[in-house]
């Protein structure tokens, strides 16, 4: 073989790789432009997975005497549901998201301000010696 | 405000929950751990009043709704009796639950509003979450109700049981998942939706009917995670990374306190959900039966503050009938007593005490016990042996050495608080009626147990006047 030859291949060889590299181009294109907008859901979904790992180990520290308070509390911090209350009463969706949305505000806001305050009740009863 | 800013802020919001729970792992650390939790739903809730889009008009609406909503939950915080604290966190669980379903509908109809595509054309994936997110705060909603029924004693503690009870619930179960994926298909037919929630509200009713009273500590804990999984699946379905993070501790958290339950009385998740236990009501009868020919010895109060008075170290068992009868505050005056006297006085807790976990810890909390003094079942569990007096206040069943020794009780491997290794039991009940589970208690029968019959409070107060003169 000789080195015109290897030469020409190899310019062959770069010639289909930039045509490759074009394609790729083109359908990474095509996908970004069909992707939604939100984070895919693997993303979330491995958020998610390891939130339950930090639960399951902060949650085995909480002292036994504290578990009915660490229910209160878990109770008021679940009702940050009150985002998805408020986007849907807040934002020009229709009149049914603004109506559902606004009762969702009312219903999250008693356990907001009722969990936090009895957690704060009952820590505030536990005393040393 | 800027859309990574927001994210950022849904972010510092997470982090903070997992500092609040964090901060439960002791008493001096559990109120800045509370504040952590506070500060995170402020930032969350700021955020989205931040959120691009928002409507001013409708944002004064949202105030209103936090102000309404707020006030109530201020008031029966303060007001609520600390007895009746396992109803009150059931009654929040249903909150959420239904919240839960109210934001999925408002996802369905305003789908722009949170990016998932436009009326009609919402995104598969967000469907299926949208849709799992309604079934399980639909669950939450109608179970959390009937468990607030029963304890609030509005509906009887006994267990609703009836033919083909398991065979139904699969079915409704099953019916929802064909529901929802003919739903997804369907590209979000309101018409299923609605079927869905439905069914599911059924089922959180029939799921929670067939468990006895006793076993609330498990069912309440049990809601607690469902509500998390409710929480996350919202946040799925609109994106929020402040809701997944939250529903996932939440509903691990609940997750694990059944699971402590469940242990505390040697018994699996399954058969407590399967429910029908202690089906055997009072249990008068029984007791009428095995007692006979055995003969027990009974004091008065005068007896009984004589025994502890002359004791250098008393034991207290609290159980769910203190709580019953208020006798916390009595109790204390009797410890606070004793310990003039020089006596050594201990609290032991078994983990199923009372109607939602941790419950007596906080009722001994509220009467101003010091926490030092007051100990769980691993801790405590070799000093019965050294102890000279056990009063046992409103338990029955976690004392019961049948536990132990008979293969045949149902209570049978479940971990007791070994009081009949002290020299002197005292044990304050109404009657002869054997516990929750329906099984005698053999140590009311030993010769170094004395009963003491009435109610935990009266009998208590009795007490303290006895050793004041």
């Amino acid at each position: 073989m000789t080195p015109a030859d290897l030469a020409a291949q190899a310019a062959d060889l770069a010639h289909q790789a930039s045509v490759l590299a074009q394609n790729a181009a083109g359908v990474a294109a095509v996908v970004a432009q069909n992707a939604p907008p939100a984070a895919p859901f693997v993303y979330l979904f491995s958020i998610f997975v390891l939130a339950v790992f930090v639960g399951y180990y902060v949650v085995w520290s909480v002292t036994p005497a504290l578990h009915s308070p660490l229910m209160a509390v878990t109770n008021a911090i679940s009702s940050v549901i009150i985002v998805g209350a408020m986007l849907a009463t807040g934002l020009h969706g229709s009149m049914v998201a603004h109506v559902f949305g606004f009762f969702a505000v009312v219903l999250v806001s008693v356990n907001i301000f009722g969990g936090f305050a009895v957690t704060n009740r009952m820590l505030a009863m536990f005393k040393k010696k | 405000m800027n859309q990574s800013l927001t994210s950022f802020a849904y972010l510092v919001a997470a982090v903070l929950f997992i500092l609040a729970l964090r901060g439960l792992s002791h008493p001096t650390t559990s109120r800045q751990g509370n504040r952590f939790g506070m500060a995170g739903m402020v930032i969350a809730i700021l955020a989205t009043f931040l959120h691009g889009g928002m409507d001013w008009g409708w944002a004064l609406v949202i105030v209103l709704g936090v102000a309404i909503g707020g006030s109530i939950g201020l008031v029966v915080a303060q007001k609520i009796k600390m007895t009746a604290l396992p109803q009150l966190v059931a009654a929040f669980h249903s909150l959420v639950g239904l919240a839960a379903v109210f934001v999925a509908t408002s996802a369905l109809n305003a789908p722009q509003s949170f990016g998932i595509g436009t009326p009609h054309h919402i995104h598969t994936e967000s469907l299926i979450e949208m849709s799992i997110g309604l079934a399980i705060g639909a669950v939450t909603f109608s179970g959390s109700l009937i468990a607030f029924a029963k304890l609030q004693a509005l509906m009887k503690g006994t267990p609703i049981t009836f033919r083909g009870q398991h065979q139904l619930n699969a079915g409704i179960g099953i019916a929802i998942l064909l529901l929802v994926i003919a739903f997804v298909a369907s590209g979000g037919s309101m018409v299923l939706f609605a079927l869905i929630a439905v069914l599911a509200f059924a089922l959180g009713f029939l799921l929670i009917i067939p468990i006895g009273g006793a076993d609330m500590p498990v069912v309440v804990s049990m809601l607690n995670s469902y509500s998390g999984w409710a929480a996350s699946g919202i946040g799925f379905t609109i994106g929020n990374l402040a809701l997944i993070v939250t529903g996932a501790l939440v509903g691990s958290s609940g997750a694990i306190l059944s699971y402590i339950m469940c242990k505390g009385m040697n018994r699996s998740i399954i058969n407590v959900i399967a429910g029908g236990f202690g089906n055997s009501g009072d249990g008068a009868a029984a007791a009428a039966t095995s007692s006979e020919g055995k003969a027990v010895k009974h004091g008065s109060a005068d007896d009984a503050a004589f025994i502890m008075k002359n004791a250098s170290k008393v034991i207290v068992v609290p159980g769910y009938g203190m709580a019953v009868s208020q006798a916390q505050h009595a109790l204390r005056e009797l410890g606070d007593l004793l310990k003039e006297d020089g006596v050594e006085v201990k609290y032991a807790i078994h983990p199923v005490a009372g109607r939602m976990p941790g419950h007596m810890n906080v009722l001994l909390a509220e009467a101003s016990v010091p926490y030092d003094d007051v100990f769980e079942l691993e801790q405590i569990n070799n000093e019965f042996a050294t102890a000279d007096v056990v009063y046992v206040i409103g338990a029955n069943d976690v004392t019961n050495p049948a536990a132990k020794t008979n293969p045949q009780s149902p209570i049978f491997g479940m971990p007791i608080l070994d009081v009949d290794k002290a020299k002197t039991v005292l044990f304050v009940k109404r009657g002869m009626s054997s516990g929750y589970a329906g099984v005698d208690n053999e140590l009311f029968f030993r010769d170094n147990t004395m009963m003491l019959f009435g109610d935990a409070k009266k009998m208590t107060e009795e007490i303290v006047q006895a050793l004041g003169r």
